[in-house]
């Protein structure tokens, strides 16, 4: 189930469900993304998520699916705010249902990698270092090309 | 034409709308992204991409009247 809304969500629930819609799973992992309430010595104070509709949703539901099929997964739930949000805030849910722990551990981690580089928002951090957008940093395109290795 | 710019293109322009009634003679999306560079020179940037009805387009996609076209820049990840 994938989902790109403004509203809040419950992780606990989310998990729930998609055990319910997993009931041969023998692993569910999970990651709960929060605001962080600064950047080095930069005090946030909003985060300002704008997405564009389908172009958002169908880009995600594509990484969804990638991920769905390279790590064989029962299912899994993405979950993404857009909007303004405050720190401490959840912000993105990921969370995959597999045979196994290990696919289920490898499927959230390169699902949020992806997401992190790829997935069609636009961020901007408004705190006490004035306005300013965000891109991916360094960090997160290496962790990105981490899922191009051939092992 | 509806026309949507997105993220820091929104900020460069100042707006995040037209709506503008296409010329006969703009055909694809290069020819579009010169007219409007002219009053806004931000859509010139090579990192600003655009999107014509929901996908990525190149510049030499076809573009007309009921479509509805995004200017974005890099994306921000989630």
């Amino acid at each position: 189930m994938i989902r790109v809304q403004p509203e809040p969500f419950d992780p606990a629930i989310e998990l729930d469900a998609l055990a319910g819609r997993a009931p041969g799973a023998g692993a569910i992992a999970s990651f709960v993304g929060l605001v962080r309430p600064s950047t080095g010595e930069t005090t946030v104070d909003q985060l300002i998520l704008e997405q564009y509709g389908n172009f958002t949703l169908a880009t995600v539901n594509a990484i969804a699916e990638a991920g769905k099929t390279r790590f064989a997964l029962l299912d899994l739930t993405i979950i993404h705010r857009f909007g303004t949000l405050s720190p401490g805030e959840a912000i993105v849910f990921v969370a995959a249902a597999a045979s196994h722990r290990r696919a289920a551990f490898d499927a959230v981690d390169y699902l949020m990698d992806r997401l992190k580089t790829e997935a069609p928002f636009w961020k901007r951090e408004q705190g006490s270092a004035g306005s300013h957008w965000i891109e991916p940093t360094p960090d997160d395109h290496a962790a990105r090309r981490r899922w191009e290795l051939k092992t | 034409m509806k026309i949507l710019f997105l993220g820091r293109v929104a900020d460069a322009l100042g707006m995040r709308q037209i709506d503008l009634a296409l010329p006969a003679d703009i055909a694809d999306v290069e020819a579009l992204r010169c007219l409007l560079g002219n009053d806004y020179p931000a859509l010139l940037d090579p990192t600003v991409r655009v999107i014509v009805n929901d996908a990525v387009a190149l510049g030499s996609q076809p573009v007309a009247a009921d479509d509805e076209v995004a200017f974005f820049p890099p994306v921000s990840g989630g």
